[in-house]
């Protein structure tokens, strides 16, 4: 979730790419959405990697998390000060090779990185949605991501990869479009948000609502709520974390001083951390796109779709062969659920490979360097792709 | 009997050799998975693992195989009656706190299972505790008493009767003598309960 932390610029790389635009669902035949409501155009920022093979075979679809994009790897240009945000994970000879499989992520809908949200044009009224956006979910994401498929000409995808949200896409994927997904890797996720989850999404949500800028959303010819979404950003952070790795990387130590300030300063490193978090999140992320991204979240419950009522009944669509991994110090989409969704897996007899990695950095875990997590994406994606060669 | 797979042990080699292609096998503690990735390549076997050591498990993943991260006790509640062919334990028995559950549950989820386990009425075992009066400590039970994992001490003769006590039957079983890690061995045919290291066993439901 905190993409964009550190990367090293040396070192292999898919190199310069481009940001491409898909639009669809052009009125009158807009998309319907799981609310009922319907929204047309619709476009999809979206970025490919690697060559299609002839027998279209070999696409991993990648699905980013609350505040990423769909520059998952690579650079825009000589001048580009950073890479994609798992530019670590895919790239030639990486965990997911580029140079063996065709890689496609697209920003989701909602969001604010070149995809359909709230901050685009509303075709009606000629102005920024804002709060007239209708309220989409994982689902809508999903299905927006089907049809950049059909338009790519991809009737199979060897393996939807996703953590966080992007494993909620992950998981909707396998139930919405079963026939579709040889294998998936679910990464820090869940099949539903726990109440501390949504807890923790409200508080933000509240954080950008208070900000007098926020004007019901319809900030986009003013001033922005940016402190709202910056403290929003900021109690994101505390949950990507862990008590752990906070230890590790602050403790108590003070922030350029010697001594308590005895104000409301940023004493703590923690808090100027914190601070710069937030400060430097406003600078590219939209708060309504933020509000309508966390909610599809805490909506998402595989228990509850698809009138199942259960997980073993909702996993009984599935037919893809799954990883799923989780990270020992991650609060915020912890173990237990990842058993959940693992149990109801085999009660179906699915092909599930499951591994708790030992890992410090709480939920930012999947994010971060990790050889294990390296290989045990490398091994599984090679098995899938040899077993479907065959 | 003549080893199949130079790389695969011999005990290993005898529950292979038992396996038939083309089944549905899960591994109890199947560690780095050598047994379950010989039966996949060699036998067309469907395999699943379940192991406890995250590193044994990446391992497993690593090298194609479909293996679970967990407590095998735990894990194998989840699976529907006779969801597999096969369900082995090899050289485990002899860690599970209460074996007996473990292995109808083994029973429930597969058609037959498969147990292997160090014997403890090897006669250097016997010889050992005779003639120094301590804890034996042999090749194939390496640990001293206050280390070791090994918390049951199973004689060939206690695993028949225990076959007959909780309720399951014995259809084939191997004794051999042979060292942990050893890729050759014997396999013991006469006083089997004094000279072997290890037994392998299948069993099956107990028919009514």
């Amino acid at each position: 979730m905190s993409e964009y932390i550190e990367h090293n610029r040396n070192g292999v790389s898919v190199g310069i790419v481009d940001k491409k635009l898909f639009t669809f669902a052009q009125p009158p035949k807009e998309m319907i959405l799981e609310n009922g409501s319907t929204l047309g155009p619709v476009s999809l920022a979206y970025e490919t990697y690697g060559e299609l093979n002839p027998d279209r075979s070999n696409t991993v679809l990648i699905m980013h998390a609350l505040s990423g994009d769909s520059h998952v790897a690579g650079y825009y240009g000589n001048d580009d000060a950073k890479p994609g945000w798992w530019e670590i994970m895919v790239g030639p000879g990486k965990g997911i090779d580029t140079n063996k499989y065709f890689v496609v992520c697209s920003n989701i809908l909602a969001s604010c990185m070149g995809s359909t949200g709230p901050g685009s044009i509303n075709p009606k009224s000629g102005k920024p949605f804002g709060l007239d956006f209708p309220v989409v979910t994982i689902g809508d994401m999903v299905t927006a991501q089907k049809a950049l498929l059909d338009h790519l000409g991809i009737k199979r995808v060897l393996s939807v990869v996703g953590g966080s949200i992007g494993g909620l896409q992950v998981l909707e994927w396998c139930l919405r479009y079963p026939d579709m997904v040889v294998s998936a890797i679910p990464l820090a996720t869940t099949p539903k948000h726990s109440a501390l989850t949504i807890a923790f999404n409200e508080v933000a949500r509240q954080a950008i609502m208070v900000d007098p800028n926020w004007n019901k959303g319809d900030y986009y010819n003013g001033a922005k709520p940016d402190l709202g979404l910056a403290v929003a950003r900021m109690i994101g952070h505390i949950t990507y974390l862990s008590d752990e790795s906070m230890r590790h990387k602050f403790g108590r130590r003070l922030q350029d001083r010697s001594d308590f300030s005895f104000n409301f300063d940023a004493d703590f490193q923690v808090e100027s951390y914190l601070r710069y978090q937030g400060s430097k999140f406003v600078e590219r992320f939209d708060a309504n796109s933020f509000l309508y991204i966390t909610k599809a979240s805490d909506y998402f419950d595989l228990t509850r779709q698809y009138d199942s009522g259960s997980l073993v009944k909702a996993f009984s669509r599935a037919r893809a062969k799954f990883l799923v991994v989780s990270f020992t110090s991650d609060w915020l989409y912890p173990t237990y659920q990842s058993k959940a969704m693992v149990k109801a897996m085999k009660k179906n007899g699915l092909d599930v490979s499951f591994c708790e990695i030992e890992a410090d950095w709480g939920h930012d875990a999947f994010l971060l360097p990790n050889e294990r997590l390296t290989a045990l994406i490398k091994g599984f994606l090679e098995c899938v792709y040899n077993e479907t060669e065959r | 009997m003549k080893p199949r797979d130079d790389e695969l042990r011999f005990d290993l080699q005898i529950i292979a050799s038992w396996i038939e292609p083309g089944s549905k096998v899960l591994g109890l503690g199947c560690g780095e998975g050598d047994l379950l990735h010989f039966l996949k390549k060699n036998k067309q076997v469907t395999c699943t693992g379940i192991e406890l050591n995250e590193d044994k498990v990446a391992k497993c993943i690593e090298k194609g195989l479909t293996v679970l991260q967990g407590d095998i006790n735990e894990e194998v509640l989840d699976y529907p009656d006779d969801a597999f062919d096969y369900v082995i334990l090899s050289q485990t028995l002899q860690q599970i706190y209460e074996p007996g559950e473990l292995l109808r549950s083994m029973l429930r989820i597969g058609k037959r299972g498969v147990v292997s386990f160090p014997s403890f009425s090897h006669w250097r075992v016997r010889l050992q505790l005779l003639t120094t009066g301590r804890a034996p400590i042999t090749k194939q039970l390496p640990y001293d008493w206050h280390d070791t994992p090994n918390i049951r001490v199973i004689a060939l003769k206690d695993f028949r009767r225990f076959s007959r006590e909780t309720g399951f039957s014995i259809l084939r079983e191997v004794a051999i003598n042979t060292d942990y890690h050893e890729k050759s061995g014997n396999i013991i045919k006469l006083f089997a309960n004094l000279r072997a290291t290890y037994g392998v066993f299948l069993i099956g439901k107990r028919k009514q």
